[in-house]
Order: structure tokens, then C-alpha cells, then sequence
């Protein structure tokens, strides 16, 4: 998992451990931040729209960088991402259909 | 493996012994499978979604909110309960108790970061410890999910009132809780999909721990420490991560929205 090769072992494994915990505090601060959007009392649809941007970059740290997948080869993060690019599209899809059913 | 090829440029591609993705078999296969496995859950998200807003909203602040069949709940007043809190003297916890749970799932997702980076060094006892915290986490999360359903099956303390059409005759009875043929809460379709969607969210986060309990007690053993690697922890992170980012979405999509 060592990304820089000018450091030692130790250094590289310091290193490591600090991102892990950087990473942990920014998914509980972005969950604080959607706790206080859910009683803000904003509009119904700019909530929406914050919830699923803030829950996209919670995904992409957990993905990126807990799961290493920033760290891979191009065509392994693409072959990855690029289907739940599609699926990310049928969600909001489904989503302004259901509005047109009731 | 690819430096040590020697044979014609015509088969460095084709003739096998390659790792175009610069990743082991297993690692490559685990991504596949959780790409599988998000597809199961986006379909599940997808029939929420639809379902959803193919019912009426309710229209109000969410203080004027009342139970009803009538529009779909607002969240936020369903799940507003936390353990104790009566004898506390509190009201309401509204989505206190999902925070907590998402807070114990993110920290065990921690602590298996810790343990793969503790096998890249081959430090068996930080292994041992992280993927004993990890599980932990893990058991914690069942707990309280276990409480949440508990709680959602019972229902409130009023329960709700309502008339229905039963055999050309107006019925007024009361309903308590949920179940997959009654809903206090709202529509019908909502508690299915609560136990649907946190349901099967909640199977995986028990086999996760199933399988991290496995490879705990091969640690434990030495297994990975006599193959001279620790990748097997590398995998099972990778799934434990993954039931960490399915809640990240069941937590916006079904608890905040």
C-alpha cells in the first residue's frame, strides 16, 4: 500500500494511519453537516439535492480511500465506476417518474 | 509475474501470466462481486424510489406531522425513539438513534482499515486486535438494529385510528406498529420496505461478521503469517466496506430524505 517509495516502511505506515483517521473525521463530519440540513427546514427539493451530494462524497472517500480503489489501476476504477454511473442515473430516473405516477 | 516473462511480445498480452489490473484473482473477483452485489441493492433503492414518490407527500412542517395512510411518513417523526429515553424524561430523539448506528458502522470500518494496513506489515497481534474491534462493531450494529426493528414492530403508545370498508360495513379500529400486512406509519408499501431494504443490509452486515470472525480465528491460527500474507484481510475489508457504503445510502435514502 506504500504510495511513495522515498519513504521508509515506518514512515510510509505513519503516513497510512494518518490519512485513515483524516478520511474517518471527514465521513463524521459530513454525517454532522446532513444532521443539521435534515432540521433546517429547507426546501423539500434543494434537501434532496444535498443529501445525494454529500452522500456521493461520503461514498467516494469510502470508496477511494478505505476501500483503495483510488490507488488502483485506471481501467480497474473505471470498470467499476462506470456501471454505477448507469445505475446512479436509473435512481434519479425512477425517482422523477414515481412524482408522475400519484 | 509480468517482468519475469521472457517469451515473444506477441504473447506478453495473450499468453496468460499477466495482471493487466495490477491486482491479485481473489482481490478482482471480490470487486465484481460487490459490483453484483450494489446492483441487488440499487434495485432495491430504485423500487423505493419510485414507490415513494409515487405517493403524496405530506404538506406541513414536520412538528403538524400525524400518522396516516393517507401520504408517506416523514421520517424523522417514525424513527425518533432511542433506548431509555422515557425514563430519561425526553420526548423525542429523532434520527439520534440511526446517527449512533451509522457512527458504530463508520468506526468498525475504521478499525478495518487498521487491520489491512497492520497485515501490510505483518504485525499479527495489530491484525488480531483491529479485526476483534471490527467485529465487535459489527455485533453493536446488529444489536441495535435488532432494537429499531423491535421498536418498529411494536409501534407507538396511541397507535393509529383510522375507518376502513369491511364487508359493505364502516370499521373504526386501532393498529400498534408494523408488520408486512399492517403499517401504523403510513402507507403499506413503507414498512415492506423498511424490512426489506434494512433487512437485507442487515443480513450482510451479519455475514460480514460471520467472515470476519473467520479470518479473525485464521490470524489467530498463523494461516496468513505461514503464506507469508495477509490479503485474505485485504478481501473481507473490501466486503466490510462495502456494507458500510450500502448503509451510507439506506441512511440518506430512507432515514434523512
Amino acid at each position: 500500500m506504500a504510495h511513495d517509495s522515498t519513504l521508509s516502511p515506518e514512515e510510509a505506515s505513519k503516513k497510512q494511519i494518518r490519512t485513515i483517521w483524516k478520511v474517518a473525521g471527514i465521513l463524521a463530519f459530513v454525517t454532522a453537516i446532513e444532521f443539521v440540513v435534515a432540521f433546517s427546514g429547507l426546501h423539500d427539493t434543494l434537501k434532496l439535492l444535498i443529501f445525494i451530494g454529500l452522500t456521493i462524497v461520503k461514498a467516494a472517500y469510502i470508496v477511494g480511500e478505505f476501500m483503495h480503489l483510488r490507488h488502483e489501476v485506471k481501467f480497474l476504477i473505471w470498470s467499476i465506476i462506470l456501471p454505477m454511473i448507469f445505475v446512479c442515473w436509473f435512481v434519479a430516473a425512477m425517482i422523477l417518474e414515481g412524482g408522475h405516477i400519484h | 509475474m509480468a517482468s519475469t516473462l521472457t517469451v515473444s511480445d506477441s504473447k506478453i498480452n495473450w499468453g496468460g501470466g499477466n495482471e493487466p489490473f495490477k491486482a491479485s484473482y481473489g482481490k478482482l473477483m471480490m470487486w465484481f462481486f460487490l459490483l453484483s452485489d450494489a446492483f441487488t441493492f440499487s434495485s432495491l433503492l430504485i423500487s423505493y424510489a419510485l414507490i415513494r414518490y409515487s405517493h403524496p407527500a405530506f404538506i406541513g412542517s414536520s412538528s403538524e406531522f400525524t400518522f396516516s395512510h393517507e401520504y408517506w411518513p416523514v421520517p424523522e417523526r417514525v424513527f425518533e425513539a432511542f433506548p431509555g429515553m422515557h425514563s430519561l424524561g425526553i420526548e423525542a430523539a429523532p434520527l439520534v438513534f440511526v446517527g449512533l448506528m451509522t457512527f458504530i458502522l463508520i468506526m468498525s470500518s475504521v478499525t478495518m482499515v487498521l487491520a489491512v494496513e497492520a497485515g501490510h506489515r505483518g504485525s499479527k497481534a495489530e491484525v488480531e486486535k483491529w479485526m476483534l474491534w471490527t467485529i465487535l462493531g459489527g455485533l453493536t450494529f446488529l444489536g441495535c438494529q435488532a432494537w429499531e426493528w423491535t421498536h418498529f414492530i411494536v409501534g407507538t403508545e396511541h397507535g393509529l385510528t383510522f375507518s376502513e370498508l369491511i364487508n359493505g360495513e364502516w370499521v373504526t379500529r386501532t393498529i400498534y406498529g408494523a408488520n408486512l400486512v399492517e403499517n401504523e406509519y403510513g402507507p403499506q408499501p413503507f414498512a415492506d420496505l423498511f424490512f426489506f431494504i434494512t433487512g437485507f443490509h442487515g443480513f450482510h452486515v451479519f455475514s460480514g461478521v460471520v467472515i470476519n470472525y473467520i479470518v479473525f480465528y485464521n490470524v489467530m491460527l498463523g494461516t496468513y503469517e505461514r503464506i507469508g500474507s495477509y490479503e485474505m484481510v485485504e478481501k473481507v475489508g473490501l466486503y466490510w466496506h462495502f456494507v458500510d457504503l450500502v448503509w451510507v445510502f439506506v441512511f440518506t435514502f430512507f432515514y434523512l430524505v
